[in-house]
């Protein structure tokens, strides 16, 4: 394989990966503007959209694609009865700060892998769908192409759909009255107040709405991945490093901070060593807390300011 | 049209309004005058329900508000343009008169308003799809006063209008006041520019230390010794 052969499919399977950690990110990234918590149960959602999935293929024999149709609205109402009924009346009370608050999110987290656990066992689990394995090359359609490049075809297919769901959410946010509620109400809570939004409510949906988009993501995370109980932790890590890079609570600072993880892991992956990409996360997650501690989005804003 | 009645309000435990009661009448204005400090910004916040008062009663048109959801307070009628203008930084200019015209009939006249804000504010339509934080201080102020009209209230509570702004601007957003009026909106003003708000009021409170300590006719006031020397220098 030629270098830049090379290159350029690492390249590209970073972008696809990169996709798919975008949209991990942007559920985190939207609580955590409207809530001000980091949510640490955020991978651990993502597992139970991967087991509904999981689930619907194995009794149904329902395409982990179309499952994003249960998933969805299954994480939202989940996302919704948890910020309701557990983190809410943690925010009522004065005294408690916002850190319980998050240790609250890690114990859902903890509760959520453990039920897995007993109802599902730790069991490794996956999706054997017939276009698994199977790529798309570039030299079927250009014979005399320089270079040969292949995309895997589950691959690209959870890419579009990460693009359909994030293109989707950005319409909401800035074309509808209940997406621009969303965005007032993490712009500033008072002044949302006095225009009316109910803002109680903005921060149940936008907490059902988060869930919901990671559900998405673990629809779209099972043909290519496995699946065990005790897997949201490492998602929850890569969400919290995307929403760091991205600049907390900036929904494209998570798009280009997603891209940006998993270009950078896929590169370490190829040219360092496969065990080697969590070390190149965390590589550029210390980097960005030392050279750029507001993310992406502060780069954006000081173009946009002009500051 | 509203009355406040013996409120008071505390954060936390530090009680800043002590036993406050005042009244607006349909199409007044009314000013709330006073020192920083002095409660007068509580005083509208409570009024818009992001305080609540621990004692007392604010009815507004016949019904207490002291106890209705806040965000209900937009529809019954109650604007506020907060102090610091409070825009959504992050959000364009139309985006921001679309957060004030979220209920009711605002959001059905939501393009009618526009046009009606646009002819006040002539300067917000070139900026339209500008983000608000982009804009200069009275621009902003500017947006900020449009973002209130925008849900069509019959009260209007200004929370220093003033503030920040070269005294060109100052004229300038006094004018809108007096042209909002004019419409038949009843205006509750806070400022601390005294002498221009005392001019423009119908009535006015002063507070000092949280306590309402005079009351009268803007020309009243005006002409008041204690207020003279304590807020006018002279």
């Amino acid at each position: 394989m030629i270098p830049l052969e090379g290159f350029l499919q690492t390249l590209i399977a970073g972008i696809l990966l990169g996709g798919l950690y975008a949209l991990i990110g942007i559920g985190m990234t939207l609580i955590m503007g409207v809530m001000k918590i980091i949510n640490l149960a955020h991978g651990e959602l993502m597992m139970v959209g991967m087991y509904i999935a999981f689930w619907m293929f194995e009794l149904f024999k329902i395409d982990p694609y179309l499952s994003i149709f249960v998933a969805v609205p299954a994480l939202f109402f989940l996302g919704i009865a948890l910020q309701k009924f557990l983190i809410n009346p943690v925010l009522k009370v004065d005294s408690i700060l916002p850190e319980n608050q998050v240790i609250l999110t890690v114990g859902i987290g903890m509760v959520l892998a453990n039920l897995a656990t007993i109802f599902f066992k730790s069991d490794y689990r996956s999706t054997p769908v017939d276009y698994g394995t199977s790529a798309w090359y570039l030299s079927d359609y250009w014979i005399d192409t320089p270079l040969d490049l292949s995309l895997s075809v589950p691959w690209t297919v959870s890419f579009l759909f990460a693009v359909f769901i994030t293109i989707s959410l950005w319409f909401f946010l800035s074309k509808t009255d209940m997406g621009k509620s969303i965005r007032a109400t993490a712009q500033d809570l008072d002044a949302a107040l006095i225009m009316g939004v109910n803002v109680k409510l903005m921060r149940v949906v936008t907490f059902g709405i988060g869930a919901g988009l990671v559900g998405a993501a673990g629809c779209l995370f099972i043909p290519i991945y496995y699946l065990y109980p005790s897997l949201g932790g490492q998602f929850t890590l890569i969400a919290f490093v995307i929403t760091i890079l991205g600049g907390l609570g900036s929904t494209i600072g998570a798009i280009i901070g997603g891209l940006i993880l998993g270009i950078f892991e896929s590169m370490t992956a190829t040219y360092i060593g496969m065990g080697w990409a969590p070390v190149g996360r965390f590589v550029i997650f210390i980097a960005a807390l030392i050279f750029l501690p507001g993310g992406v989005a502060s780069l954006l804003k000081r173009q946009r300011f002009g500051k | 049209m509203l009355e406040i009645k013996n409120i008071d309000v505390c954060y936390g435990d530090v009680q800043v309004v002590w036993d406050v009661s005042f009244d607006v009448k349909k199409g007044e204005v009314v000013a709330l005058v006073g020192a920083n400090g002095a409660g007068k910004s509580t005083n509208l916040k409570t009024i818009s329900g992001i305080l609540r008062p621990k004692k007392g009663h604010i009815v507004f048109e016949g019904n207490p508000i002291h106890t209705v959801e806040p965000f209900r307070l937009n529809e019954i009628g109650i604007a506020h343009v907060p102090e610091a203008r409070r825009l959504f930084v992050e959000m364009t200019v139309d985006e921001n008169l679309d957060m004030g015209s979220l209920k009711g009939a605002a959001k059905k006249e939501r393009e009618k308003s526009r046009e009606m804000v646009f002819d006040l504010f002539p300067r917000l339509k070139e900026r339209r799809k500008q983000l608000t934080g982009t804009l200069s201080g009275g621009e902003q102020q500017m947006a900020a006063v449009a973002r209130g009209l925008m849900s069509k209230p019959r009260l209007l509570m200004f929370d220093e209008p003033s503030l920040g702004l070269s005294p060109i601007l100052v004229r300038e957003i006094f004018n809108v006041i007096k042209k909002i009026r004019k419409e038949g909106v009843t205006v509750l003003i806070v400022e601390q520019n005294v002498q221009q708000t005392l001019s423009l009021a119908d009535r006015a409170y002063v507070l000092e230390n949280g306590r309402i300590t005079l009351s009268g006719t803007g020309r009243e006031l005006l002409v008041n010794d204690h207020v003279k020397t304590a807020y006018l220098g002279v």
